[in-house]
């Protein structure tokens, strides 16, 4: 079972109060009734499934029940930081410990 | 129809050996309070509680029957045992906010004695330990399967909050659990 | 009477309680104490089991976790039969009863050891070429056939009466091992006042101490000085012991879990006692103490029983005070044997001879052995044992060869030195890294906080090792964030070597002989199947693994894969790390189903959750059914009654007078806050803007694939707040899906969200008599039909206590439902049950429930739709708002395959026959004779008798089923063809007239 830090309990939590919530920084368009076929396709089904660094949604839902981001290694499992919803995405090198 | 007659989902249920005491808690009033870090100040004054703004902490209000536990950087649950109204109270607010009755969503189990904390950690995977949750903490979390609030009322001495339909799977998962702290500190 | 091989000479069972066990039906003395390898031993018995694939005698090789041989039943009673248990592991009480397992029909007379003869053509791989044809009879004859005459022990058939207890820890530092090193760590650690948990599989700790004799710590004898040590370590409040408590798996971030077995040991347990409770322990610093397990010697016969590890025998005279033999013969690589030779001898047994690998062995044991008059002949082999039931025999050669000598034994200790134990270093994600000078794998890389220290980081000697261990357990505290330091120092002494070792095959056991010289003995891997994999074609480890099952016992090669390694390296012309080492898993020993699962069992195995009406509902009689982790009333049979037809009468009664129906298990959200109603618009695809206070609407959420994802209705309260509902199933996740969209993509709007689920039971009151029934209990609030029309909501009070009064209906029928806070429930429902006996309602369930409203068309999400159905093909095309400019799900609406031709729409089905009744989920076809397979057009998603319109009634969803309308389509049944009319989704007052009347 992984520690996630919540960045709003400021804390490290057991996982089994956290949900995965799929990619993160994937907005949804403001304009979304105008959009083309081929834009919506890129929004809904299209993600970048990536092997190394990827960022996520999570939510602490048997916690603050919060949405908030990480950044975590697809190989290694390892989360090298978590972020309030709402905040640029982050530069991060893979292996680096933010 | 009183408040008198409110019935209990755990009515009649107890449970007490060498180490602790679980007890179904009296009837109170409940309110999920929502609010922006602008309307804190208002919303305190108008439920005479300090609404807490740090994770994992709560305030009791000066009578001591009303507290307000930090369960969200916008979220607070207030538990009234004195009989007051909480969400009256807070309609005098004019600060935005949202005031929900849950009295009657929740109910709570009082785990009491030596063995309070080994008999939650049976199933709740955060460390409760004095040093890491001190009396007066508070956390939303997981017993066993269910999802609950946390709340330390002494050194040895938890409130736990529940949803109602789940009260029987908590009161029954703590009465297992109950019963190996008394074997296992 | 004291068994025949106990001795006074040694052991620290002395004045303990005798205790009488049996195995096999015959019954035999103990000391409190025994292990029951060590109990059947002091009787004489070195028997215990059958090999699993040659039906080989096998006695025990080791007397700890990692033994592969002597595996056994223990049977309690009828319902506690546990399979495959380590004789050395199990300790003995009084009436303790034991069996041999894969023997028939006896252990000393199994005919299944024909295998044994025949075992030329079981060689590695044999399963895999042998029963490949005919390929159907693999899951009928030879699988079977195998698994019962190759196997393990039976499981057992019965529940498990026991119960398990779980606990979540979290400590500082978690020492895992509790001999020297752990011992010295923990106390290191423990003394700067971190939180310190320390854990040993043995049921006291001591690790190697327990037979190392020859050790001293702190001026005590090494034994007591651990003895001491943990008993001062318990009495620290920063401090658990756990002993009886197997590290089985470390996982991510220093989660590590154990088992502690707490009363397998106990003759009788009581009632409160768990059998076992998993310990789950975050710790910030974890030092692997695991110590080192020793290798046997790879040559011919060395299974046989009376063929032993010489820590082994050691264990059995120095602890349990018992002599594994009277001739005993010793086979080594290893100074370490040296030690048990001379402790043996110094009890009372003769040594026939130590036989040692090593041309010129040298060193304080070597030489106190000579001069004891143990013979010593260096630079020889074992190239055989022999003996049928147990070793009679040892044959020795000189390395080169020559000629041989047999020596009679009655027993054999080997020792080709000692395997660092990696395993919980490996599960951690750590890299080992090859030793060439030892020819071991080391700790190499670590992947998370946790150190090793002693023997599994080849530390050899025992001042090295608390040296070592006492500054790991000082760094590990102050990493913690220890507030002091300690300053322990401990004086060790010892007169043990471990030095020497050897890996892979013995001279004589070489590729050029015969002979079954085991590696693997729990799976009857030889070293010539090792070098058969290599011959077949296996390059990497991890191929010879699964060719020749090396390693794959439950024992995980504990004693075998570095041997397998060295014979596979060897044949292969490689270096051992260039073939690589298998990858340790969890678990490090088997763990029992019932530690994983604790106290989620019988009642607790997942939450039931009922109603505030459960009781009343049951008063009366209800059948219930599971809807989710819901207990919801079915329907309710009076005497003489099947369920058809309660289900009949619930449904007539409801439409000529009234019904009264539990709907609290509907999810319910109250949303909150000035910008409720423009975040209503985006969630769902109707207009809120202008619902007015008081009023109600169905909605419909959509997913933004434009499918439907829930439904249910709103009421408004206030110009901020609004009553959702939702489905039963879906409650959880659609506050999770709006939590979602108001927190990432929409949180500029002043809105929240509360799940009032459990705050209000709900009954529904429908029927014409509906209003009669409950306005007499209802203050406050006008009830008429023009005051409170349908699809209106009033805040009011009944029978005293606040309500949320809506006027809906899920039946077509005038209906109203009542929310009342839970706690007032039970009572509301009994004054409404009272008032609705006056005007002859019934009670009904969520059958009838299900009837009424597919009689009235309306869809039951995640039932008429699965997850690709849009509003339009509902039906509900009505309910999206078409001027709306956004909504979740807006663009998904307008993707070509939604808009397109010849999609399922949910249509009615009348069957040609209305005494048929369709089977929800039947596939519906235009031409029954085609060929098949046929193409099918869609299927049935809701049916029912329905007694209100005197014949079967059925929804589907069909391919452009509303161009249909009238068409006869084909329902194809195993027996018959079904013939349909394909028309209205509505059965039952196609005007709705009734909702108002």
């Amino acid at each position: 079972m992984l520690l996630i830090h919540c960045p709003y309990c400021e804390e490290d939590r057991p996982e089994l109060e956290f949900r995965n919530a799929g990619e993160a920084h994937i907005a949804r368009p403001e304009n979304i009734a105008e959009i083309s076929d081929e834009e919506f396709a890129q929004f809904f089904f299209i993600r970048s499934n990536p092997k190394g660094l990827i960022y996520e949604r999570w939510r602490h839902i048997h916690g603050c029940a919060r949405f908030f981001n990480a950044v975590r290694d697809s190989v290694s499992d390892k989360f090298l930081m978590t972020y309030k919803a709402g905040e640029k995405r982050p530069a991060v090198k893979a292996g680096e410990k933010a | 129809m009183a408040d008198a007659s409110r019935a209990h989902p755990l009515a009649g249920r107890k449970v007490a050996n060498s180490a602790v005491t679980l007890t179904p808690a009296e009837p109170a009033a409940r309110l999920s309070l929502r609010a922006r870090p602008d309307g804190i100040a208002a919303l305190s004054k108008a439920l005479g509680v300090k609404l807490p703004a740090a994770p994992k902490t709560s305030a009791t209000s000066k009578s001591g029957a009303r507290v307000a536990l930090w369960l969200g950087p916008d979220e607070w649950l207030v538990i009234d045992t004195g009989g007051g109204d909480p969400a009256a109270d807070c309609a005098k607010a004019t600060a935005l906010h949202s005031a929900v009755d849950i009295s009657h969503r929740n109910t709570a189990i009082m785990v009491e004695g030596k063995g309070a904390e080994a008999t939650l950690s049976a199933g709740c995977p955060q460390d409760l330990s004095r040093a890491v949750f001190p009396v007066g903490a508070c956390s939303r979390t997981i017993l066993g399967k269910i999802e609950v609030v946390v709340w330390r009322t002494g050194e040895t001495a938890f409130r736990v909050e529940c949803w109602r339909s789940f009260s029987t799977y908590a009161f029954d998962f703590l009465e297992e659990a109950a019963r190996d702290a008394a074997i296992a500190a | 009477m004291t068994a025949a091989f106990r001795t006074t000479a040694a052991g620290r069972l002395k004045g303990a309680k005798p205790v009488s066990f049996s195995f096999d039906g015959a019954s035999y003395q103990a000391l409190e104490g025994d292990t029951l390898a060590s109990a059947l031993l002091a009787n004489g018995v070195h028997l215990m089991g059958r090999s699993f694939k040659y039906h080989r005698p096998r006695g025990v090789l080791s007397a700890g976790a990692e033994e592969p041989n002597a595996l056994v039943g223990i049977h309690r009673d009828a319902a506690r039969k546990t399979p495959n248990v380590r004789a050395t592991v199990q300790e003995v009480y009084d009436g303790l009863t034991a069996v041999s397992q894969n023997r028939w029909p006896s252990l000393a007379f199994d005919v299944g050891a024909v295998n044994d003869i025949a075992s030329p053509m079981f060689s590695a791989g044999f399963y895999y070429k042998t029963f490949m044809w005919p390929k159907a009879a693999w899951k009928s004859i030879y699988e079977p056939t195998i698994r019962a005459s190759a196997g393990l022990g039976v499981a057992p058939d019965r529940p498990d009466p026991d119960h398990y207890a779980s606990r979540y820890a979290h400590c500082d530092v978690l020492v895992l091992g509790g001999g020297a090193a752990g011992l010295s760590a923990a106390l290191a650690a423990a003394e700067t006042g971190v939180r310190v948990i320390v854990a040993d599989e043995q049921p006291a700790v001591g690790g190697a101490l327990r037979f190392e004799t020859g050790s001293a710590i702190d001026g005590a004898a090494g034994w007591d000085w651990a003895q001491a040590t943990a008993a001062r370590l318990a009495a620290m409040d920063n401090v658990r012991v756990l002993t009886r408590t197997t590290a089985f798996g470390y996982y991510a971030q220093n989660m590590v879990g154990l088992v502690e077995r707490v009363s397998d040991h106990l003759a009788d347990p009581g009632h409160d006692l768990p059998r076992e409770r998993l310990w789950q322990v975050r710790a910030k610093r974890v030092i692997l103490a695991t110590g080192a397990i020793e290798r046997h010697m790879v040559f011919d016969g060395n299974d046989k029983p009376g063929v032993m590890l010489a820590s082994a025998a050691r264990t059995y005279l120095n602890h349990f005070g018992v002599l594994v033999g009277k001739t005993i013969g010793v086979f080594t690589a290893s100074d370490s044997a040296y030690a048990a030779a001379i402790d043996l001898k110094q009890a009372g047994a003769a040594i026939a001879a130590i036989v040692d690998l090593r041309d010129n062995p040298a060193g304080a044991l070597i030489d106190r052995a000579r001069a004891l008059g143990i013979e010593i002949l260096s630079g020889r082999t074992v190239v055989r044992a022999s003996g049928n039931l147990r070793v009679a025999s040892m044959t020795v050669r000189a390395t080169s060869g020559g000629p041989e000598r047999t020596i009679p034994v009655d027993a054999l200790l080997m020792s080709a030195g000692w395997t660092p134990s990696v395993h919980l270093f490996s599960q951690s994600r750590g890299k080992v890294a090859f030793d060439t000078a030892t020819r071991r794998f080391l700790p190499g890389d670590y992947a998370q906080d946790c150190v090793s220290v002693g023997a599994c980081n080849g530390t050899d000697t025992l001042a090295d090792t608390v040296k070592e261990a006492i500054a790991a357990g000082e760094k590990a505290a102050k990493a913690a964030g220890a507030g002091k330091a300690a300053a322990l120092k401990l004086k060790a002494e010892t007169s043990e070597s471990w030095a020497g070792g050897m890996v892979g095959a013995a001279p004589g056991a070489g590729p050029d002989t015969s002979g079954k010289a085991f590696v693997d003995f729990q799976n009857d891997v030889t070293a010539k199947d090792i070098r058969l994999a290599v011959r077949e074609g296996m390059r990497s480890i991890e191929h010879v693994k699964r060719f020749t099952t090396n390693g794959m016992a439950t024992d995980q090669g504990k004693t075998s894969n570095i041997h397998g390694l060295a014979i596979a390296a060897e044949a292969l012309g490689k270096e051992m790390p260039e073939v690589g080492l298998t990858t340790f898993r969890a678990p490090y020993t088997p763990v029992t189903f019932g530690a994983l699962i604790g106290h989620a069992k019988g009642r607790l195995f997942d939450p039931t959750r009922r109603t505030a009406f459960h009781a009343q509902e049951e008063k009366l009689g209800a059948v219930f059914e599971d809807v989710g982790q819901w207990k919801r009333a079915w329907y309710y049979p009076r005497a003489g009654e099947d369920m058809h037809a309660a289900v009949n009468r619930e449904c007539a009664t409801v439409r000529k007078a009234a019904g009264i129906f539990d709907a609290s298990t509907l999810g319910k959200i109250e949303v909150v806050g000035p910008d409720a109603a423009k975040f209503m618009e985006l969630m769902y695809t109707n207009p809120w803007e202008k619902l007015e206070p008081g009023r109600c609407r169905y909605g419909i959420m959509l997913r933004e694939d434009g499918f439907i994802y829930d439904d249910g209705v709103v009421g408004r309260l206030a110009a901020d707040r609004f009553h959702v509902t939702t489905t039963t199933g879906g409650a959880a996740r659609v506050m999770n899906h709006m939590e979602d969209y108001l927190q990432t993509e929409f949180p500029h709007l002043d809105v929240w969200l509360t799940s009032i689920s459990e705050q209000w039971a709900v009954i529904a009151v429908q029927g014409p008599k509906s209003r009669d029934i409950i306005a007499p209990l209802v203050e406050g609030i006008d009830m008429s039909d023009a005051a409170m029309p349908h699809m209106s909501v009033r805040e009011a009070r009944i029978c005293g206590a606040p309500t949320r009064l809506f006027r809906m209906s899920f039946t077509g029928e005038r209906g109203f439902e009542i929310n009342v806070p839970a706690d007032y429930a039970a009572a509301v429902w009994d004054a409404v049950w009272a008032q609705g006996q006056k005007h002859g309602a019934c009670a009904y369930g969520t059958e009838a429930m299900h009837v009424l409203r597919a009689e009235k068309g309306y869809i039951i999400v995640g039932q008429d739709t699965d997850g690709t159905v849009t509003p339009q093909d509902a039906g509900l095309d009505w309910a999206v708002g078409k001027k709306k400019t956004d909504f979740v799900g807006i663009r998904g609406l307008k993707r070509p395959d939604l808009v397109a031709k010849g999609r399922k729409q949910l249509v009615g089905l009348r069957t040609k026959d209305p005494k048929v009744v369709l089977e929800e989920g039947a596939q519906i076809v235009a031409d029954p004779k085609q060929p098949i397979p046929m193409k099918m057009l869609g299927h049935v998603t809701s049916s029912y008798w329905s007694e209100n319109c005197g014949r079967g009634i059925a929804l589907g969803l069909v391919a452009g089923g509303f161009e249909r309308m009238g068409q006869t389509l084909y329902v194809p049944m195993p027996d018959k063809v079904i013939e349909v009319e394909v028309v209205g989704q509505v059965f039952f007052d196609e005007k709705g007239e009734r909702l108002h009347g």
